[in-house]
């Protein structure tokens, strides 16, 4: 609320104000307090859309590998490399069935976030003798849009596609942004702060028949919504094993084979994963992502009921119980399992102070670090105020029903009393209209 | 009772008991779930093999759940904060 300290032209003065805010602080001081109750054991987890807890299922698998089988995958000349490739192609398999691939198209990598780089990169680089112009938009992740920045610097043109208020992108404009220099398309399939699923089968068949590569960020995607790749005409695609239950450090990126899409390699060295990522594979983690992709195949139904089940309970409960409340995206085209709620006249950090027993989370994990308005909500024509109010509560296949209702509760009660601080809701009620005050800076 | 319907009912007794003792509340609702949800779901099966494959399947998670309470027990955090409030649960 600190941040608007400042001068209320021409409806309060100055003096009201501070009187204001200093009646709020201390008057009533149990009411008010920060920290006003201190609570035992650890915080809920829900942060989905940051990482996942691994898998009980998933640990089981990778056991051996990190104990007795400890051969290197690419050791040809005994068994214990071969028990190890054995154990590597068949996680490849199993990742390449969940998107309907070829197991020859699957690279792995450390995570999504080098598998754009590498598809971003890689496949500007490549043809950049002739074509030399990329299209993305403005929600990606920070790395496609940094490996965009990069790829900017070294004489590429970039169209960073913006999106509408429900954060998704429009076909027309995409086909509008295409011309005959564009090499590469890369739009994610669901946003990581918000949820929303863009129209990725139509993005497809609009760049298959343009003859441009299209690459999509599925990291928040994969194992939760049906992903098929032949049938959407994906030609890259980045997966991430940490946010489906399997370990963090790994990922991979699917590569179409027919027709073939060329990548120039980043990483330099014995040429593995058909020379597109160098270094020896880590074992352990690719029989985890694996294990991973196969549980989700085989449990995408059942946790996305749990997900639709769990976010209409939170959003019931608060929305029966606080007024005000947005919902950040589109709700008909999001994934149930990520729902980013702005409480308006309520700064976000204030509640994620206050609501410390949940670990919540204002955007993504990449940029919680500042206190910067998230990019992706101005992208989608968020209010300042608004961007700043915004929470974003992520359930996962280990989350209950006990802990939404534990959290509807805390935060119902929460933005209520800070609501009750802010001068701003006190406007409102009283009928005024904050965006005809002129504010002042002094 | 056939001998196959008593199989069934020990495994998934067996299972809901060795799900009981998994010390992280999330992954103990989960399993409690998933296992009586699965049952559930199957339990008018009539396909020879598909039972069989099912209860193959079972046993499979079966020795998993054992392997992982073992490990669990050994790393097990502080309670969560919900479990204090609730210490009884379904």
């Amino acid at each position: 609320m600190y941040r608007y300290c400042k001068n209320i032209c021409g409806v309060i003065s100055r003096n009201q104000y501070v009187s204001n805010l200093f009646h709020c602080k201390y008057s009533t001081e149990n009411k008010f307090n920060m920290h006003e109750k201190t609570f035992e054991g650890r915080p809920l987890y829900l942060d989905a859309q940051a990482t996942t807890p691994m898998d009980p299922r998933v640990l089981d698998a990778m056991l051996p590998y990190m104990t007795a089988y400890y051969g290197n995958p690419h050791s040809r000349t005994h068994a214990y490399g071969w028990e190890t490739e054995k154990a590597v192609e068949e996680a490849r398999m199993k990742v390449a069935r969940l998107i309907g691939a070829d197991p020859k198209e699957i690279i792995f990598t450390s995570g999504a976030t080098e598998s754009n780089n590498i598809a971003v990169k890689g496949v500007a680089r490549f043809y950049s003798s002739k074509k030399k112009h990329v299209i993305t938009t403005q929600t990606e992740h920070k790395c496609v849009l940094d490996s965009c920045r990069i790829l900017e610097s070294e004489g590429f043109s970039v169209t960073y596609l913006p999106v509408n208020n429900k954060g998704i992108v429009s076909i027309e404009e995409l086909e509008r942004a295409i011309t005959p220099e564009t090499s590469l398309v890369s739009v994610m399939t669901v946003n990581n702060e918000i949820g929303v699923q863009q129209p990725i089968q139509e993005i497809g068949k609009l760049c298959k028949a343009k003859k441009v590569f299209f690459h999509t960020d599925a990291a928040q995607a994969i194992g939760k919504i049906p992903i098929d790749v032949q049938s959407m005409n994906i030609d890259l695609m980045s997966i991430s094993g940490h946010k489906i239950y399997g370990p963090k450090g790994i990922g991979a990126l699917y590569v179409r084979r027919r027709p073939r899409v060329r990548v120039e390699p980043i990483q330099s060295g014995g040429g593995q994963e058909r020379g597109l990522r160098s270094g020896t594979l880590p074992a352990p983690l690719v029989v985890g992502l694996g294990e991973a992709c196969w549980i989700a195949e085989k449990e995408m139904q059942y946790d996305h009921q749990w997900m639709v089940k769990l976010s209409s309970r939170l959003l019931d409960k608060i929305y029966g119980s606080l007024t005000h409340v947005i919902r950040n995206g589109d709700p008909n085209h999001s994934y149930p399992g990520c729902v980013n709620l702005s409480f308006a006249y309520v700064e976000g950090e204030s509640l994620l102070m206050a609501l410390k027993d949940v670990a919540l989370s204002s955007g993504s994990a990449c940029t919680s670090a500042s206190l910067e308005p998230s990019y992706v909500l101005r992208a989608i024509g968020a209010d300042e105020d608004l961007a700043h109010s915004s929470i974003r509560f992520g359930f996962g296949r280990f989350t209950t029903q006990e802990e939404v209702d534990y959290t509807a509760q805390r935060c119902i009660h929460h933005v209520k009393r800070l609501r009750e601080m802010s001068p701003l809701w006190e406007m409102v009620q009283e009928g005024v209209d904050l965006k005809s005050i002129q504010w002042s800076q002094h | 009772m056939s001998s196959t319907r008593i199989e069934v009912l020990n495994l998934y007794k067996y299972m809901l008991k060795e799900a009981k003792k998994i010390p992280a509340y999330n992954f103990r609702n989960y399993a409690l779930r998933r296992i009586k949800d699965s049952f559930r779901e199957n339990k008018n099966i009539d396909d020879p093999d598909l039972i069989s494959s099912c209860i193959a399947e079972a046993r499979k998670n079966l020795d998993i759940l054992r392997r992982q309470v073992v490990i669990a027990s050994m790393y097990s955090t502080e309670k969560l904060v919900i479990e204090h409030i609730q210490p009884k649960e379904s």
